[in-house]
Formats: C-alpha cells, sequence, structure tokens
C-alpha cells in the first residue's frame, strides 16, 4: 500500500474505465464525473469573472446568520436534488429499455440506485427541511437568532462535507452498490472490500453528526429564546412540528451514528458486529439502523405539516382549524414514531407476536396523521381560499398523500408486507408520501417564505405551472409501480424479460420526463423571477396578509430580526394587531442589538471533517490524520477567541426601521384580489374573516 | 432571579446575568448529554444481545479475561473524582478564586489519567488473552462499549487541562463559567454512564 | 451552615452512598451469591447509584425543576427504554428462532 495516497491510483476515475472499456455504460458514468467537474468549472469561473469571492466568503461562508444558513442549505439541496432527479430518470430510462437490453451494467444499476436514496434522504430533504427550519423559526418566535449561532454554521458545514463527498465519489472511485440503508454482510469487507461502502458511511457519519447539532439548536432555541409572551399555546404550528423534528432529530440519529460506525470499525480494524461469522449479528444493523429510519421519516414530513397549516390558515384567510388537536397529534407522532421501527424487517423472521405489535403501532400512528388531514380541509372549509402555489401544492398534498397513506396502511400489516415486501409497491408506497408529503411542502414553504428572505416574491404563473408538473409527474412515475408490485417486479431491478412489464414501465419513463420538466421549472421560476425582482418586489414584508410574527417585519427581514423583541398575546399574534391596529407601531426607544460576529469557524471544521472522511475511506492516514487533528485544534483555538460578538448601534437600527415604518405607513394597502400583481408592495388590506 | 435556571448544577443568582446567560447553553449541552446517552444505549443493548453462546463464538469469555480489581480501581477512581470535580465547580460558585477551581480540575484530570492507564492496561491484557476485538462478535462489543466511554473520558482530560489554561489566561468570566458548569455535567454524566457499564458488563458477565 | 457548608456536604453524602452501593454490588460478586441474587444486587445497586448521583451530584431536584427540564429527563429515559428493550426483545426472538 503506498503511504502517500493510500488505495487511490490513476485508475480510480470513470474515464479510465471508459478508455479501458468504451461502453454506453461507462459514457454515461464519465458523463455524470464530467458534468460534477463541469459545474465545479462553471462555478469557479463565473465566481471569479463576476468578483464574487470576496462577497461569497464574507456574507455567506462565514455569515452565522440564521436566514443566509437556511438559504445556503437549500441551495445545497436543491443542487443534490438536481442530481437525485436525473439518477432516478436515468434508472426510469433503463427499466423502459430493458426489454431491449439497457444500457447499463448491474453494478452501475445499483450504484445509482444507492446514491439516489441516499442523496434524497440525507442531502435533499433533511437540508431542505433543516433550511426551512432555519429560516422560519426565530422569526416565528419573535428571536433575534438561534441559540447556538456558531453551532448552526458548524453544521451546515457538516452536512456540505458530507455531500461533498457523495459528489466526489462520482469521479475518484465508485459509490457503495448496497442500497440507501447499506446493509451488511453485504456491504462488508468479505463481499466489498472496495470504497464503495465507505463513501457511505463517512458521508453519513460526518453529516449525520451535523444533523443532531441541528437537534439541539432548535430544541434549545424553541425553548430558550422565544419572545415575552410567546407561550408554546401560541407559537405557530410550524414552530411546534419543528421543535418535534428537533427532538426526533436529538434521539434518533444517535443509533444512525451507531450502526455507521459499527460498520466502519468491521470494515477498518476487523470487528465482528455484523460479519458473517465470529458472532457477528447482520440483523442488528437493519434492527438499529431503522431505530433511527423510522423517526427519520417523521422528521422530514413533520414540518412540511407544519408548513401545510401555516398555508391552510394564511390562504384561506382563517385562523387554524383544531389548532390543540394539531399539536398534540404532533407530539403524538414524534413518540409513537419511535416504536414502529420493525415494520421495516417484518420478513426477518421474528416470531408473529413481534410482528404484530409493531404492526399494530404503525396503524396506530395513522390517527393523528388523519386528525391533521381533517383539520386542514376544516380549515379550508368556508374560508376565503386563494389558489395561490403553495395551495396548489396543498391540494395535491390532500389527493395524492392520501393515497400513499393508504397504501402504508397496507404494508403495516405483517402478512400482506410478506406478499409486496421488496416490490415496486413498496418503492410506489415511500414515494408517494415523501414526494407529496416532504417536497411538496417544502416547495409550498419555498413559495411562501422566499419573499421574508430575499424581499420578493417567486412568479405565480411559473409556479402553477411547476406545481401542475409535479403533480402529474409523480402520478404518472410512481402509480405505475404499485401496479408492477402487485404484478411481482421487485424493487431495484436492472433488468427483466417479462413483457408485462413493459407498458407500465413506459408509462413511468414518461413520467421521469415530466418530473425533470418541473425540476427544470423550479430553477426556471427562480431565474425569471429574479429577473423581474422589481415587479415581484415586496419590501413592506407583508405580501400574503399573514398572521404570525415573520411577516410583521421587512423583507428582506433584517439581520437583527426584530428591532425590538415583540411582546406576543394570543395565537395568530400579527394577524390579531392587524385588526385591533396594533400593528406597525412607532418605535419608543431603540437599543444597541448584541450579535455574533462573522467567523469562519464552520469552514474550517466542514474542510477538516471532508480531509478525515476522504482520507479513512482511501485509506490516506495522513490526509485522514490532518482532518481529525484539525477538528479539536480548531475547536481550543475557537475557545481562546473573545472577540466573537459584535454590537449594531442603536442609531442604526432606527434609521433602518424608521424608513421601513414610513414606507409602511405611506404605502396604499392592497385586497387580496390584487395579492398577484406589482401592486402588492406586502402591506395588505385588513378583510376579516371570511363570512 | 431564581437559583435554578436550567437542569443540574447552576451557578446561582449571586452570579448576575453570568447566571441567566448560561441557561440556554446549559440546557443545550443537557440536551446534548440526552443524545449521548441514546449512543451509548445503543451499545449497550448491542452488548445484551452478543452475550451468548453465538456472540462469544467459541472464544473467551468474562471469566477468563475480566479483572475485578482493576475494575473496582477504577470505579473507585472515577468515584472520587466526581467529588473532585464537583469541588471545583463549588469552587467557581462560590468565587474562591482561580487557584482551587485550577487545583481541583488538576485533580480531576489526574484521577481520569490514572483511570485511563489502568483502562489501557486491561484492554492489553486481554488482548494478550486472546481477547481481541476481532476474535468475536461480543469482544468487538465490549471493546466498542468500553472504549467509548474511555474517548469520552479523554476528551474529558483534554477539556479540563484547556480549561486550566483558559482560566489561568482569563480568569473567571461568563464564558469560562459556562464552559465550568458543561464540564462539570459531563465529567458526573460520565460517572454514570460507567455505573451502568461496571455493573452490566463486568460485575453481570461475573455474577 | 452555610449554603456552601451544606452543598460541600451533599458531595460527601452522595460519594459515601454511591461508594456503599458500589461496594455492595461489588460484594455480591465477590462473594459468589448465586447468579439470579447476584444480578437483583447489582441492578438495584446500579439503579441506587443512579439516582443518588443525579441527586446529590448533578444536582436534579424535580420539585424544584421548570417543566421542561423533567420532561428531558423522563422523555430520554422513555427513548431509551423503547430503544434499548425493543433490541433486546427483537434480537432474543430472532435467536430462539434460529437456535
Amino acid at each position: 500500500m503506498n503511504l502517500l495516497f493510500g488505495r487511490l491510483g490513476w485508475t480510480d476515475t470513470p474515464f479510465a474505465e471508459l478508455i479501458a472499456h468504451p461502453s454506453v455504460n461507462t459514457a454515461v458514468a464519465s458523463g455524470a464525473a464530467g458534468l460534477v467537474i463541469l459545474g465545479a468549472l462553471v462555478t469557479t469561473v463565473l465566481l471569479t469573472r463576476y468578483r464574487l469571492w470576496v462577497p461569497l466568503f464574507r456574507d455567506w461562508l462565514t455569515s452565522v446568520d440564521h436566514k443566509k444558513i437556511g438559504v445556503m442549505y437549500i441551495v445545497l439541496a436543491l443542487v443534490m436534488m438536481s442530481r437525485g432527479v436525473a439518477e432516478g430518470a436515468v434508472m426510469r430510462a433503463q427499466q423502459g429499455t430493458a426489454l431491449a437490453g439497457g444500457f447499463l451494467s448491474a453494478d452501475h444499476f445499483a450504484q445509482l440506485f444507492s446514491t439516489h436514496g441516499t442523496i434524497m434522504i440525507f442531502f435533499v430533504a433533511v437540508p431542505m427541511i433543516v433550511g426551512l427550519i432555519n429560516i422560519a423559526v426565530p422569526l416565528q418566535i419573535g428571536a433575534r437568532d438561534m441559540a447556538f449561532p456558531v453551532m448552526n454554521q458548524v453544521s451546515l458545514g457538516l452536512t456540505a462535507s458530507g455531500a461533498a463527498l457523495m459528489m466526489i465519489s462520482l469521479v475518484i472511485g465508485q459509490f457503495a452498490t448496497g442500497g440507501w440503508t447499506n446493509y451488511p454482510p453485504y456491504t462488508g469487507l468479505a463481499f466489498n472490500p472496495g470504497v464503495g461502502p465507505d463513501y457511505w458511511l463517512w458521508a453519513i457519519l460526518i453529516s449525520g453528526v451535523g444533523s443532531m447539532l441541528s437537534g439541539i439548536n432548535f430544541a434549545v432555541t424553541i425553548y430558550k429564546k422565544r419572545a415575552p409572551g410567546m407561550h408554546y399555546m401560541r407559537m405557530t404550528l410550524f414552530t411546534w412540528t419543528s421543535l418535534c423534528t428537533a427532538i426526533m432529530l436529538i434521539y434518533a440519529m444517535p443509533p444512525l451514528t451507531v450502526s455507521s460506525a459499527m460498520l466502519a470499525l468491521d470494515r477498518l480494524l476487523g470487528f465482528h458486529f455484523f460479519t458473517n461469522d465470529l458472532g457477528g449479528n447482520m440483523m442488528n444493523y437493519a434492527n438499529i439502523f431503522w431505530m433511527f429510519g423510522h423517526p427519520e421519516v417523521y422528521v422530514l414530513v413533520l414540518p412540511a405539516y407544519g408548513v401545510w397549516s401555516e398555508v391552510a390558515s394564511t390562504f384561506s384567510g382563517k385562523t387554524l382549524y383544531g389548532y390543540t388537536s394539531l399539536v398534540l397529534a404532533t407530539m403524538a407522532i414524534a413518540v409513537i414514531s419511535f416504536t414502529v421501527w420493525l415494520h421495516h424487517f417484518f420478513t426477518m423472521g421474528q416470531s408473529s407476536s413481534v410482528n404484530i405489535a409493531f404492526g399494530i403501532a404503525t396503524m396506530v400512528i395513522a390517527v393523528p396523521t388523519g386528525v391533521k388531514v381533517y383539520d386542514w380541509m376544516a380549515t379550508l372549509w368556508r374560508g376565503r381560499i386563494r389558489l395561490t402555489v403553495p395551495m396548489i401544492y396543498l391540494l395535491g398534498f390532500f389527493m395524492l398523500f392520501v393515497i400513499g397513506g393508504m397504501t402504508g396502511m397496507i404494508l403495516a400489516n405483517p402478512s400482506i408486507d410478506y406478499q409486496v415486501h421488496n416490490s415496486t409497491f413498496l418503492v410506489a408506497h415511500f414515494h408517494n408520501v415523501l414526494i407529496p408529503g416532504v417536497l411538496y411542502g417544502v416547495l409550498a414553504g419555498i413559495h411562501y417564505w422566499f419573499p421574508k428572505v430575499f424581499g420578493f416574491r417567486l412568479d405565480e404563473r411559473l409556479g402553477r405551472v411547476t406545481a401542475g408538473l409535479w403533480v402529474v409527474g409523480f402520478s404518472l412515475t410512481f402509480f405505475p409501480l404499485y401496479v408492477l408490485g402487485l404484478m411481482g417486479m421487485p424493487r431495484r431491478l436492472p433488468d427483466f424479460d417479462d413483457s408485462a412489464y413493459g407498458p407500465w414501465v413506459t408509462v413511468a419513463g414518461i413520467g421521469a420526463l415530466v418530473v425533470l420538466a418541473a425540476l427544470a421549472m423550479i430553477f426556471f421560476t427562480f431565474w425569471y423571477s429574479i429577473r423581474h425582482r422589481d415587479r415581484f418586489a415586496v419590501p413592506l414584508g407583508d405580501p400574503w396578509d399573514g398572521r404570525t410574527l415573520e411577516w410583521s417585519v421587512a423583507a428582506p427581514a433584517p439581520e437583527w430580526n426584530f428591532a425590538r423583541l415583540p411582546q406576543v398575546r394570543q395565537v395568530d399574534d400579527f394577524w390579531r394587531a392587524k385588526q385591533d391596529g396594533r400593528a406597525y407601531a412607532p418605535i419608543e426607544e431603540y437599543e444597541d442589538i448584541v450579535m455574533p460576529r462573522s467567523t469562519a469557524f464552520g469552514l474550517v471544521i466542514a474542510v477538516a471533517s471532508f480531509c478525515m472522511g476522504f482520507g479513512i475511506i482511501w485509506h490516506i492516514w495522513w490526509f485522514a490524520a490532518l482532518g481529525f487533528v484539525a477538528i479539536p485544534a480548531a475547536m481550543i483555538f475557537r475557545v481562546f477567541r473573545t472577540d466573537t460578538e459584535r454590537t449594531i448601534p442603536a442609531a442604526e437600527v432606527r434609521e433602518k426601521t424608521e424608513a421601513w415604518l414610513a414606507a409602511v405607513h405611506a404605502a396604499t394597502p392592497v385586497t387580496r384580489d390584487e395579492e398577484d400583481t406589482p401592486a402588492n408592495r406586502g402591506r395588505a388590506v385588513f378583510e376579516g374573516n371570511p363570512a | 432571579m431564581s437559583d435554578n435556571l436550567h437542569p443540574g448544577i447552576n451557578l446561582g443568582a449571586d452570579h448576575g446575568s453570568d447566571h441567566a446567560g448560561a441557561e440556554a447553553t446549559v440546557f443545550g449541552f443537557w440536551v446534548f448529554l440526552m443524545s449521548d446517552l441514546i449512543t451509548f444505549g445503543v451499545f449497550f443493548a448491542t452488548y445484551a444481545a452478543a452475550s451468548d453462546v453465538v456472540g462469544r463464538a467459541g472464544g473467551p469469555g468474562p471469566l477468563e479475561l475480566f479483572n475485578l480489581t482493576s475494575v473496582g480501581l477504577q470505579t473507585a477512581i472515577l468515584l472520587i473524582s466526581s467529588l473532585t470535580c464537583g469541588f471545583s465547580a463549588l469552587a467557581v460558585k462560590y468565587k474562591e478564586g482561580v487557584a482551587k477551581v485550577t487545583f481541583w480540575l488538576a485533580v480531576t484530570a489526574l484521577l481520569g489519567l490514572a483511570f485511563l492507564a489502568l483502562e489501557i492496561k486491561d484492554f492489553a491484557d486481554m488482548a494478550a488473552k486472546g481477547g481481541a476485538p476481532t476474535r468475536s462478535g461480543w469482544l468487538s462489543s465490549l471493546w466498542a462499549l468500553v472504549g467509548l466511554h474511555g474517548l469520552h473520558i479523554t476528551v474529558g482530560i483534554l477539556w479540563a487541562s484547556v480549561m486550566m489554561a483558559l482560566i489561568l489566561r482569563r480568569g473567571e468570566n461568563h464564558h469560562t463559567k459556562r464552559l465550568m458548569l458543561m464540564f462539570g455535567l459531563y465529567w458526573h454524566f460520565l460517572d454514570l454512564i460507567w455505573i451502568g457499564i461496571f455493573s452490566v458488563v463486568f460485575l453481570g458477565g461475573l455474577a | 451552615m452555610t449554603h456552601e457548608q451544606r452543598e460541600r456536604r451533599s458531595y460527601f453524602i452522595g460519594f459515601a452512598a454511591c461508594a456503599a452501593w458500589t461496594a455492595l454490588a461489588f460484594g455480591a460478586v465477590i462473594l459468589r451469591l448465586d447468579q439470579i441474587t447476584a444480578l437483583w444486587i447489582i441492578g438495584v445497586s446500579a439503579l441506587a447509584q443512579v439516582v443518588l448521583q443525579f441527586r446529590y451530584f448533578l444536582h436534579i431536584d424535580f420539585s424544584r425543576q421548570k417543566r421542561e427540564d423533567l420532561q428531558l429527563i423522563l422523555f430520554s429515559a422513555l427513548l431509551l427504554a423503547i430503544m434499548v428493550g425493543g433490541t433486546v426483545w427483537i434480537l432474543a426472538d430472532l435467536d430462539k428462532r434460529m437456535m
């Protein structure tokens, strides 16, 4: 073994493979690697061309502002989602052409479904959710920042570091072929001596620590940083779901870290946690992994439920129906989700009594979810509904997610699960809950909060087309998989010769094209809205006749969020304030505001953890040691720093706030009929409750 | 202001804004410890699951490998270090001065080192008797569980050392006091985990 | 007695009580009591030590705590029980069926 480069050699790239064995398969791999390199090059060139390196470093990468960190999470997620969706489309293309022989090798196909799942869960869904929580929660509870702003930056850094390992696996070496769960013994040393499983392990271990720290940060922020009068039962539903998600991250991430660490010990030091021989127990891996894996599902979907609550209430102009029941349902889901993990391995061989217990728990968890769906529908009932983009996503969610929930109930029955487990029926089910549940929720949330962060709305027309494409694309792609699953088609199938599958995989392939179009439309909507941002500008801060605290400040929200911490009196406090004429009250006295100073600490941790991960994956021990030592060194260095805070003088706060308040009072408020027009500058006519 | 703003060790109302300012940080650290508790819990569960004939895979068992005297000594050392760690917290709380704080921190760190030395010696002895972690699933889970605790102790010693340097250089301020509160929680938490380890692993294995 | 003396004494009480329980548990093994009795003694002793350390070293006093602190500790204990208990149950069942 080479001391300098470990097991890394010049031939460990897809390009070398393409030269050695030219085929469509290796060309696709090289194309993907080329795209990564091209993307990095284009970004570098553009940043240099427009002299953006310094602003990028100063205003973003070293920022500890929760809004900016949230934006960076979502940008990261969108980049990773582009790759994930593209991989999904390639897999659909392979199955669509499978009867004609296909174009990918089985091993390449296995890498695709492994990276697709890993990316979509850990590097798309998680960062999107974490990003939205970062953006919205401090504003919703009336706080100036997170409880631990620098740790927030570290969380982002660790997530980005894991994502970077995922991306580099396209160019150097090969990713795992063991699926997104990386089950041993197949991913153990005996059957998989290469770097693939190590890439998975270290991407997950590093980003997992980041998620756990995020969870702590969110929980403490919501517990300890609420504005005066913001009692628990006055918090928005999004804050409530974020709190439950945070608690779940705190308790669910450790099992993932442990199972990954154990597998890493097996692979690196020859331990026997999950090996076939010498007392290893691979069933324990499934057990530990899903102790994380199932709560994770609700980690993702609960904040989306929170978005639905905000959207249903705001865009029907009504107070949320059944606030208390929604809170209780959220808490119930959070707790019960820790008691159902075995339903992911009903067929592993345990007694029926064990299966039944977990099957019943699984069915029970549908009850609070059902409560929520009814509450949202009751909120819309007799409301003054505006068909904005988030509302369209909500309607799509209602129709599609309920179907996904129902198929979940089918799978919760162990005896039925025995029939359809490991088939495309399961694939259809979890896409059916994750896409309409999580993805639609996040996209609705992005449309909803975008103006708060950037000061202008996204184009509604394009947004509606995008939402429509997502609904159609999802339905075409995944409903055929239910049928295929019932026909007996296993998941993760690179090729088959049963011609009965043909029509259904063709429909799914067409659906994948629609999904690709939907993805492109997301980026086009951003591009178009940014170009015409003057027309969409809402600097006064309240474009949707909002009900909660975040809409009571300017857009974009100032760095300090609130010039004076609000005094909260009830649920939907801002809406009530508009009703009582308390909103936009002048502030008598301004005070200096102390905010954390920007720091490169998170960036250093990100780079160090990446070096550590990459070094271990390739057995480049000096590189790994460098990264490993750099982390505590950076922490110790940071502990000795004293200039960690900066004071924003009261005069500066006054100037900005007074200017905004003057603009608010000078503006003509718009009615909801004009919501979608350039007349909407972010001040709403108070229209009261719908009749 | 109340004496207790967060669970566990508090500075007390005498410390004014330092006390109030520590609330979120210390609460957050408690949350982290609870998360860490789950980490240990999963290792414990794995250890329990591997403690049978299949897990031992014909390798050596507790009777051949464990050194009860050494474990008893480690337990005593850690318990005494809990006491000295508590004294360092009292020295901060009752403003007994930097010298006392660093003295008790130093004693705590030295006791931690003694614990670690015994533990490493035990590991070496076990490996010499054919009880390396590569021998069986049970041994893997044993080394990982006890080793993880040892790793935590190592971090604790490093923390105490940095803490001493920081206090000697900067004195007691809101920042160092907060770190002291967290260190106290951390060290006591490690003793709590050790109770689980010596009861379940060593005493349970030999009973 | 001052506040400080009282608090210092509480550390000594905790220390002495923990030492006694530890000695009891080690004694059960050293004296070679039969397995079931010994395991019971070890279990009770461990639980007692955990409670003692929470009370005297970590100063967790349920009567004076705010509600969220109580929630934190109880919720952690609940999840720990679910995860450890569930794992042992599932893996023991699988083990039994493979024998």
